[in-house]
């Protein structure tokens, strides 16, 4: 890279420009290995909480009798819980303190709607 | 006691005095310009915890007379100096071994007056100096070019090194040299890497690529200041502008334009207060209300191990490929690590409040110590200025480019107001790109969508950083 010429001497139009072009290639081409290697990982890691699953030895408690068919899951907490009379940020941070509260990451819990009681 | 000359002497020593002489008039400009800059930090909340020690900084360093910080001492300083007759003469105790040092110096200036390169002297000096080091000198003295010798022996004796500075300079320029050796910026990076999340990242590795695309304002602010006649180095100073990403510019700057840190830091962190009226009118011109509308899906969960051993691969590869990185992307990964561990939460907890703090103190008002005014107030300054507005907007159109080719590969999945977020500045590019997103359609939630984005940039950024000061460093 070096030959690229460089250090406080004044760029030519040319050099600036092939040096700006590599520079951004350079970035993309990290980012991209970087982005390969992280869904390697992130496979990895599937299958070995996959392999886990299958080895646990029969622990899974035996069915139950058939379970009512499941009502159709409550929609997302993020963006489709319905609000009565409460503003969005008092919603956010109801929903915030539940999930301290319950020790649960918000992304696992579902909160269909919250209402003020007056 | 003659009180009228000790009253005559008082006012002419004081710093009041200072304002009528040559170029004094300057000194005052920049005091305007400091209590601009408080006014813009403590007044309209632009980045307080930076700019408000930056513009102390400011203030203190242009006050005539007050010597905290001398900017020719660090135009003398050298990294590391040929010859440190300083520091090594505090090495030696007696006289005897004084001699030998001082006939050590001049060994070195007339090796290197006859082409002799520093490891050969260094092999010299381990293998056969001793008792025909004397002979040896006379020897060399004799051949070499005498007037290239006499120009090295006068350019040592005005080298600076830290140890120099710390015995000569004013409170600022100690404090500097943490800047000036890269020590304050790294340690700021792991205070970010302590506070960042890179779950988002994790679950959708894709926002790497507007993280990455979002560096585009780096490449052609630093291609603008080449056209405009800046060298190399200085353009590549300016161009990490646009990688929004205050640590990683004061890094780069110290390494590669030490002289152009006040304005380029300045301009830094000025434009990331100002990212919400940078980005979201071009987030606007650049998206459809259509796409701006696209909810996108909830990622994968991301599990415990998965964000502990994410930073140690992120570390190990990253700097593999591009090793000028380390400094930056080892620290930032570094306290990421002691956030996820789980049991490091002590350090944890002190690298994101204590250390950051300090360290954030120290930082703000020793690189704003660096803006002297004979430097400061110049065409390059307003040219570094522009320059950095520059960067912003072409690191977000480039972010948001590759948003929109993500949202047309995705089937219209992806919202590409989460590609502006790539322009590293956590979390307030993400913020804006929740807030626009919820302008379009108020049950939207892009924030933590934008959190990838966001500090893939910090990566990027630093990516950025490394390939400039592996061409330029």
């Amino acid at each position: 890279m070096n030959t690229l010429a460089l250090t406080a001497a004044n760029l030519g139009i040319g050099g600036s420009g092939i040096a700006a072009v590599l520079g951004y290639a350079v970035v993309f081409f990290g980012l991209v290995l970087l982005m390969c290697v992280v869904i390697l990982m992130g496979k990895a890691m599937a299958g070995t909480n996959k392999k886990a699953e299958v080895k646990a030895p029969g622990s899974a408690p035996a069915p139950a009798a058939p379970a009512a068919p499941a009502a159709p899951p409550a929609p997302g907490s993020a963006g489709e819980v319905k609000l009565f009379d409460v503003p969005d940020k008092e919603a956010a941070m109801i929903m915030a303190i539940v999930a301290d509260k319950m020790g649960k990451p918000l992304n696992e819990l579902r909160f269909k709607s919250i209402k003020e009681v007056k | 006691m003659d009180i009228l000359q000790t009253l005559s002497k008082l006012a002419t020593e004081s710093g009041f005095a200072g304002f009528f002489a040559n170029g004094g008039w300057k000194n005052l400009i920049m005091i305007a310009v400091a209590c601009l800059l408080l006014y813009l930090g403590i007044g309209k909340k632009f980045e307080p915890l930076l700019l408000v020690g930056i513009a102390f900084g400011v203030l203190l360093t242009n006050i005539p007379g007050a010597g905290l910080y001398h900017m020719g001492m660090w135009d003398a300083y050298v990294y590391e100096c040929a010859y440190d007759p300083v520091n090594d003469y505090a090495l030696y105790n007696t006289a005897e071994e004084r001699a030998y040092n001082e006939m050590e110096m001049n060994y070195y200036i007339v090796a290197r007056a006859s082409g002799h390169t520093t490891e050969q002297i260094e092999d010299y000096f381990e293998k056969q100096a001793g008792a025909d080091a004397t002979n040896d000198f006379m020897a060399l003295y004799a051949t070499c070019d005498q007037n290239a010798a006499n120009e090295l022996a006068g350019k040592l004796k005005g080298e600076l090194s830290f140890t120099d500075i710390i015995h000569l300079g004013g409170l600022l320029d100690i404090l500097y040299i943490g800047v000036k050796a890269g020590v304050y910026p790294c340690l700021i990076f792991i205070g970010v890497g302590a506070m960042t999340d890179f779950g988002p990242l994790i679950a959708r590795p894709s926002s790497m690529l507007m993280g990455a695309a979002a560096q585009l304002g780096v490449f052609f602010a630093f291609f603008g200041a080449c056209l405009l006649g800046f060298a190399g180095n200085v353009a590549a100073a300016i161009g990490i502008i646009g990688g929004a990403d205050g640590p990683t510019a004061i890094y780069l700057t110290t390494k590669l334009a030490p002289a152009f840190l006040g304005p380029i830091a300045i301009a830094a962190y000025s434009y990331m207060a100002l990212i919400p009226m940078i980005q979201k009118p071009l987030m606007r011109a650049l998206t459809t209300e259509k796409e701006r509308k696209v909810k996108m899906e909830q990622a994968r969960p991301v599990s415990k191990v998965e964000k502990v051993v994410f930073p140690i691969l992120v570390a190990t590869f990253v700097i593999l490929l591009i090793p000028s990185t380390a400094p930056l992307i080892g620290c930032l990964m570094f306290g990421n690590l002691l956030k996820e561990t789980g049991v490091t939460e002590r350090l944890s907890d002190t690298a994101q409040n204590a250390l950051m703090n300090i360290v954030t103190l120290f930082l703000g008002i020793s690189v704003g110590a660096t803006t002297v005014a004979a430097r400061f107030l110049s065409l390059q300054t307003l040219m570094i200025v522009v320059l950095g507005v520059i960067a912003f907007m072409f690191s977000t159109i480039g972010g948001l480019l590759m948003g929109k080719l993500m949202y047309k590969l995705s089937g219209g999945k992806i919202n590409p107001l989460i590609g502006s977020a790539g322009v590293s500045a956590v979390p307030m590019a993400a913020r804006v790109s929740q807030d626009v997103g919820r302008e379009a359609n108020p049950n939207n939630f892009l924030l933590m969508h934008a959190m990838g984005p966001n500090v893939a940039g910090v990566i990027g950024s630093a990516i950025a950083a490394g390939f400039l000061l592996a061409v330029f460093g």
